[in-house]
């Protein structure tokens, strides 16, 4: 199944993108997706202590089960305000 | 029409905010702007570009102003947060709370700001004399207790 990654801020930089497509196997979680993009962009390694994740725009765990279609979004540590 | 919360790129609205919130009831109106500050950590900053995930963001932003109801049921609330590039002394983001009476307006408003930093996707990208850097603060998790509380402490204190 396919998903499409957001990136944002510094990954986003890392990755010379904010929009990815990755293809997965059924039943995958979020932390697959995440090892797929380590693979890609070693760079990302680092950063899986302090992100966090959403699926289809609702805060997630990378624990969570995600389906063809779904948007999976990794979040650097925010500074809004 | 204004809504109550919004991520926009557009120049932030405070009489709008201000007209959203007040009524007959109210006798205090707290209006926070935060704004683009000149330096940070001993660098001269030129601008920001705050990115955001707006859709996330957006729903943050209604999960703030709902914990806020909860605590604080007679406070009525608007928050908006600005994406895009900003100047020195431009506002990124606006908190207007109303309430009968003072203490709750300034709680709350409080409260929101501690918040919008801990669970809302949005990021500061620094541009200053000699370079840029991402803001990192908080690891956004909306189901932290203890971060909730922390922010529920400092807007009490």
């Amino acid at each position: 199944m396919r998903v499409t990654v957001r990136l944002f801020a510094r990954l986003r930089d890392l990755a010379g993108a904010g929009e990815l497509s990755r293809e997965v196997p059924p039943e995958s979680t979020v932390d697959a997706v995440w090892a797929l993009l380590v693979r890609d962009y070693p760079a990302f390694e680092a950063y899986r202590q302090s992100l966090s994740c959403a699926v289809n725009a609702e805060y997630a765990r990378f624990h969570t089960t995600i389906a063809d279609g779904d948007e999976v979004a990794f979040l650097p540590p925010v500074s809004g305000g | 029409m204004t809504s109550p919360t919004a991520i926009t790129p557009a120049v932030l609205d405070l009489p709008a905010l201000v007209r959203l919130v007040e009524g007959p009831g109210h006798g205090a109106v707290v209006a926070f702007l935060g704004l683009v500050r000149d330096h940070n950590v001993g660098r001269r900053v030129t601008h920001l570009v705050y990115e955001a995930y707006d859709a996330l963001a957006l729903k943050a932003l209604d999960r703030i102003v709902h914990e806020a109801a909860d605590k604080w049921p007679s406070v009525r609330m608007a928050v908006h947060h600005r994406t895009g590039r900003l100047e020195i002394g431009e506002a990124s983001v606006a908190i207007v709370t109303a309430s009968a009476h003072r203490a709750d307006a300034f709680s709350a408003s409080r409260y929101a700001i501690e918040r919008i930093k801990q669970i809302v996707p949005i990021w500061k990208h620094e541009f200053f004399e000699g370079g840029d850097a991402w803001i990192e603060g908080a690891t956004a998790d909306p189901d932290n207790v203890e971060a909730r509380d922390h922010a529920m402490r400092i807007a009490c204190a």
